[in-house]
């Protein structure tokens, strides 16, 4: 099945109960699938349709609050629309479960993929997992509800995937047992919750001196010390599943490693056969795929690049004034702890393919390239 | 690993015709990938799309560049894009209509066939929309041992939404009318 028909499946998994989305390629065939299972009965859930992505995100963050499990998902402009109301999800400390199939933001206009549109919301208080697979995309709708219902986090969960590499390509997935899955996530019980017979406000003003600055302190906190719920959780699923998911992070041949690469979500997988590739010839070469993104899983890249000769951070997403987003977190996870060189390579923006000599010429400037940023297969056009 | 490419035009069925031989090769126990490359999306407009298959997970997700296998739906494509673009030595080529006159003839392994009488005869699309994405499998399985041709017929009629039986017998047909270099 392909990556957007594995969501559907996961989201089908999962129970949920309400689902309110605005299609925008290439997110579509995923609401198109949840609206047909709502249609043939497949699913018994409530399908809102809406006017447009704030709307759709208002809507489930307003079902959500009544205790009830619900999903959403979207991509590109569509996200940067919902970018307000991010915010407010996260803030009211809601677990829902988004997924983005990650596309570029114009001008110029295209439809494919890069990671910008969900590094602009790594800061909206959802955490954020990028996926590799099909399977994982569909493993992650259902452990992202685990995670986010966790009393002690509390905080919605933003499931990745890569616009057509993984949402349009169809590869062998294994769909989880639905009474597995059922007895895993069980009913979403939300300690507060709206009730209708004792009406209250939510949301409303809080003076400087008020519990604004100890609310926040609270919703980063809970993020950031959740790495190892976050861990217990998904050794939980893979032994009730039999699945593969990776920690935080996956180490790919980095035990002897000389040199490796960061990357996120599929494109890593073309690296992951490069790398064979260059072993096959002698070299050291390693990569370290991060799942998730947020909370970032420092600790997991101290470990992993301690003796390094170089380290490559790998972005599909820009920032313009400073160095990539990626490369800004590693730095700042192991300054002080680990001293590695670090290069900063910028791929595949606007659906450019991410080939194997890409990989082949990261590696070569891994061991003979200075500090700057590099831009990848990027020619005057 | 074997790739390969398809060639069609938007509205022929190149898309699906990837996914197809991807699950008849699945059907036969094989890894396999198959994704399209979508460009403006609009019937008429060039397409292509990709399949892969091997004995183990794959992790290679570029498109393809050096195919072993490409597959034209629509002959008049050869006209503006090199289908033929880092095909193997010993690679296959199969087309829609006839393939006496390729130029790359001599180069490679071609199978041709009328995909399109086949596909109006049973059917498939009409006459100025021709869908000849599963005919043109037939031609496949002829010149090519990578899947057997019960598979391919046991994939469409997983596959396709509707005239299962149509386009089985539209493979069948192509399967015995292919003519080989």
């Amino acid at each position: 099945m392909t990556g957007n028909e594995a969501v559907a499946a996961g989201v089908k998994l999962s129970n949920v109960k309400v689902i309110a989305a605005y299609p925008i390629t290439p997110q579509t065939t995923i609401v198109e699938k949840l609206a047909e299972m709502v249609a043939n009965g497949e699913l018994n859930s409530k399908f809102i349709e809406v006017e447009s992505e704030h709307s759709a995100m208002s809507a489930v963050t307003a079902s959500e609050m009544t205790g009830v499990r619900s999903f959403t998902a979207s991509s590109s402009h569509g996200l940067l629309y919902m970018h307000e109301a991010l915010h407010w999800a996260a803030g009211m400390r809601l677990p829902l479960v988004m997924t983005v199939v990650n596309r570029a933001i114009g001008p110029p206009w295209s439809i494919w993929g890069e990671h910008t549109d969900s590094f602009n919301q790594k800061d909206t208080g959802w955490l954020q997992m990028y996926c590799e697979t099909n399977q994982e995309a569909m493993d992650s709708i259902l452990l992202g509800y685990k995670i986010a219902e966790n009393n002690k986090l509390l905080l919605p969960v933003m499931n990745m995937l890569d616009a057509f590499t993984l949402s349009h390509t169809s590869e062998p997935v294994e769909v989880r047992s639905h009474s597995t899955a059922a007895d895993y996530l069980g009913e979403l019980e939300l300690e507060s919750k709206m009730d209708f017979n004792n009406p209250a406000g939510y949301g409303s003003i809080v003076p400087p001196d008020g519990p604004f600055m100890e609310m926040k302190k609270d919703m980063r906190d809970s993020m950031y010390n959740a790495t190892n719920a976050i861990k217990k959780e998904i050794t939980t699923f893979n032994d009730l599943f039999n699945a593969e998911l990776p920690g935080l992070t996956e180490n790919f041949m980095m035990e002897d490693a000389d040199y490796a690469l960061i990357t996120l979500g599929a494109i890593s997988s073309t690296a992951k056969y490069t790398i064979r590739k260059l072993r096959e010839r002698g070299q050291k070469v390693g990569l370290i795929r991060l799942y998730f993104y947020r909370p970032f899983p420092g600790e997991e890249i101290v470990k992993a690049v301690k003796g390094l000769k170089g380290l490559g951070v790998v972005e599909r997403n820009l920032s313009f004034g400073q160095r990539g987003p990626t490369f800004e977190d590693v730095a700042t996870a192991i300054y002080g702890r680990v001293d590695v060189p670090m290069r900063n390579y910028v791929v595949g923006l606007g659906g450019r393919d991410v080939r194997v000599k890409d990989y082949e010429l990261m590696f070569e400037n891994l061991v003979e390239g200075n500090n700057e940023i590099e831009w990848v297969n990027v020619g005057a056009k | 690993m074997y790739e390969i490419r398809f060639h069609g035009r938007g509205g022929q069925g190149a898309v699906t015709a990837s996914k197809i031989l991807a699950t008849a090769a699945f059907l036969e126990s094989k890894w396999v990938t198959s994704f399209p490359f979508f460009g403006t999306e609009r019937r008429g407009a060039p397409v292509t799309a990709f399949t892969r298959v091997d004995d183990q997970r794959i992790e290679l997700r570029s498109q393809i560049y050096e195919p072993d296998a490409v597959i034209i739906l629509d002959k008049s494509l050869m006209n503006g894009v090199n289908v033929t673009e880092g095909l193997k030595n010993d690679g296959i080529i199969v087309v829609n209509g006839k393939g006496g006159n390729l130029k790359e003839a001599g180069k490679y392994r071609v199978a041709s066939v009328d995909a399109t009488s086949i596909a109006l005869r049973n059917g498939l699309g009409d006459p100025s929309h021709p869908i000849v994405n599963t005919a043109i499998l037939g031609a496949f399985a002829k010149i090519s041992n990578l899947v057997s041709l019960q598979s391919i017929k046991n994939a469409t009629s997983d596959t396709v939404p509707s005239r299962k039986k149509e386009n089985v017998n539209a493979i069948q047909e192509a399967f015995e009318e292919t003519e080989l270099n």
